[in-house]
């Protein structure tokens, strides 16, 4: 697999799914719902994203409630990793099962700056900021989270299961 | 091996269960909450043909209408129906729809939860049931629907760390209080990916309701599961609602732990999490001049017995401050009536105190929604930016007791200045 690049959104620490997806947005469309992610913090945050962006994140990323909105919507915003501190267990059960890939490494966050160019090899167990050229080691998925990673998601696990495949 | 080793180890067939490994454990009980209705489009989506997807065991799945009800909005009420036809298309038995309460406390009260069982719930504070020495986490409703159809999930076994409290806590000072004082001193990751075991005489003393809100909150900690040895007022609880058997768990004399904290339970004063983070804590001595517009009893952290029990001996001969919107909302239809037939709620009213209906509402912001610069201070559990309505507005988190001193002094008070 060949190194994955794109441009850092830098979050702070405690980000909760309260501040990700708004408990009033809920109920709206995806195309809506994806219009007030971040909101409480960063109004429009939608405007300024663009496809392959990455998050990094300090401490505890998705802490709080069990809403898997507060993944997919990150996930429809175009963003496929989160790179961050630590993550909350609940959250990074649902990065697993919905295809949003979890790295955690302590220290990365400060070696990352807004619109810093990352650069993530999944198989090294590495993200690097291409502008300073500093290096963080991550330890990949493995195990039973791989495997549904692998196949796209629990919901795809679950067809194959049905399916007997 | 810990209580949270032996219940995962059990419920995947196996003879041990080693912090660090993987396992795929069978459920004893799944509920979803009012985000059951999310499963159809959630199966339709996957591609899964509905007339393939079941519900695995009848007797173990129970959904409880909850977060907004009576229905908000136009949306929440289309959405309720729609999980009452996905209640009838998978012949849930316990779908609780038109009386029930917030979904924690209803699991407990109908006895759905039982000493040693793995439990899993499609929100955050399922962990509640840590208290009745249940194994007990949140995880998201694309994991439930894969519970629902094959009545199993993965677990990475987590280490355990115990916390003793020990000696007596003082009048005034509630478990909420404990809970405050570790996220402040210790940080709400203290407990990240591990299982909580609470110990020590100042959790032997606590009644039930208390633990329920140390149980819920142990996930504002980090933790994923936050559990109490079965005593015998846990037996007693479950043995009143339940003909079930069950089998408590205890930990081993030579179990291994992450780490052990001991706490002075005799030293924690009133405690206030600050905004917008639950770690956020100061003593609430130490809070001055800092008026309300809000107070709030509710949702699944408290809203039981004990707590408006709080609320009415304090509120003796005195009222709410005037123009304090003082909202007290019982977790559950149970705890209502109770309420209602000691006479609690006629003398909450009498004093200045808006009753709301068992829902979630006070908590997340679909009732009770606090303007840009309001300032509310909630016996709930969390005091998130924006969570009550405006990202402007600030929550304070506090006990029961420090939520109703407040309430009739008009700015936040150490309960004890107001006896």
């Amino acid at each position: 697999m060949v190194a994955i690049k794109g441009r850092v959104r830098k979050f702070e620490d405690n980000i909760n799914t309260d501040i990700i997806a708004p408990s009033p947005t809920l109920q709206l469309p995806m195309e809506e719902m994806k219009k007030h992610a971040f909101e409480p913090i960063f109004p429009e945050f939608y405007k300024t994203v663009e496809e392959g962006d990455v998050i990094v994140a300090g401490n505890n990323f998705g802490c709080g409630s069990s809403r898997e909105q507060a993944t997919t919507v990150v996930k429809a915003l175009g963003i496929r990793f989160i790179v961050c501190e630590s993550m909350a267990r609940i959250y990074l059960r649902n990065c697993v099962g919905l295809g949003v890939y979890p790295i955690l490494s302590k220290g990365v966050s400060r070696l990352f700056e807004e619109g810093d160019e990352i650069e993530i090899d999944i198989q090294r167990g590495e993200v690097k900021d291409l502008k300073t050229g500093r290096v963080a080691l991550f330890e990949p998925l493995s195990g039973t989270p791989l495997e549904i990673f692998k196949v796209g998601g629990i919901l795809s696990f679950l067809k194959k299961r049905i399916e007997g495949r | 091996m810990t209580i949270i080793e032996k219940i995962l180890a059990r419920a995947s067939g196996r003879r041990k269960a080693t912090p660090g490994e993987y396992l795929t454990a069978k459920i004893d009980v799944a509920m979803m909450p009012e985000n059951f209705r999310l499963i159809r489009s959630l199966i339709t989506e996957a591609g899964i043909k509905e007339e393939a997807y079941r519900l695995w065991d009848h007797e173990k799945f129970i959904v409880v209408i909850d977060h907004r009800v009576p229905p908000t909005s136009l949306p929440s009420a289309e959405n309720q129906k729609i999980s009452r036809g996905l209640a009838q298309q998978l012949k849930v038995k316990y779908f609780y729809d038109v009386f029930p309460g917030v979904c924690h406390q209803v699991m407990v009260e109908k006895g759905h939860v039982r000493p040693g069982e793995l439990i899993v719930g499609a929100d955050s504070h399922t962990t509640t049931y840590g208290a009745l020495n249940a194994a007990s986490t949140g995880i998201g409703a694309s994991e439930m629907a894969y519970v629902i159809h094959t009545g199993e999930l993965w677990f990475r076994v987590p280490e355990t760390t115990k916390f003793e409290i020990s000696g007596r806590l003082s009048d005034f000072v509630h478990s909420k209080d404990i809970i405050l004082y570790i996220a402040g001193k210790y940080g709400t990751e203290v407990a990240q990916y591990k299982a909580i075991e609470w110990i020590g005489s100042a959790i032997d003393e606590m009644g039930m309701d208390s633990r329920l809100t140390m149980g819920n909150m142990s996930v504002e900690l980090g933790a994923k599961f936050g559990i109490f040895r079965a005593d015998q007022k846990v037996i007693d609880y479950v043995r009143a609602r339940t003909d079930k058997d069950f089998e408590p768990v205890e930990s081993d004399p030579g179990a291994l732990y992450a780490e052990k904290y001991l706490i002075d339970g005799s030293a924690i004063e009133p405690m206030v999490a600050l905004p917008h983070n639950v770690g956020n804590v100061v003593r609430a001595s130490e809070v001055k001049e800092i008026k309300i517009d809000q107070a709030v009893i509710a949702s699944c952290c408290h809203g039981r017995i004990e707590d408006l029990e709080i609320a009415e001996r304090m509120l003796r001969e005195k009222k709410v401050y005037s123009g304090v919107r003082f909202y007290v909302a019982p977790a559950s239809w149970e705890v209502y009536k109770e309420a209602l037939d000691r006479g609690i709620l006629s003398r909450l009213v009498g004093a200045g105190v808006m009753i709301g209906n068992p829902s979630c509402g006070f908590c997340t912001g679909f009732q009770g929604v606090l303007a840009a610069g309001e300032r509310c201070i909630a016996a709930t559990p969390r005091n998130f930016k924006g969570r009550m309505g405006s990202p402007e507005a600030e929550i304070f988190l506090a006990s029961p007791a420090t939520v109703t001193a407040s309430a009739i002094q008009g700015r936040i008070v150490d309960p004890r200045e107001v006896i």
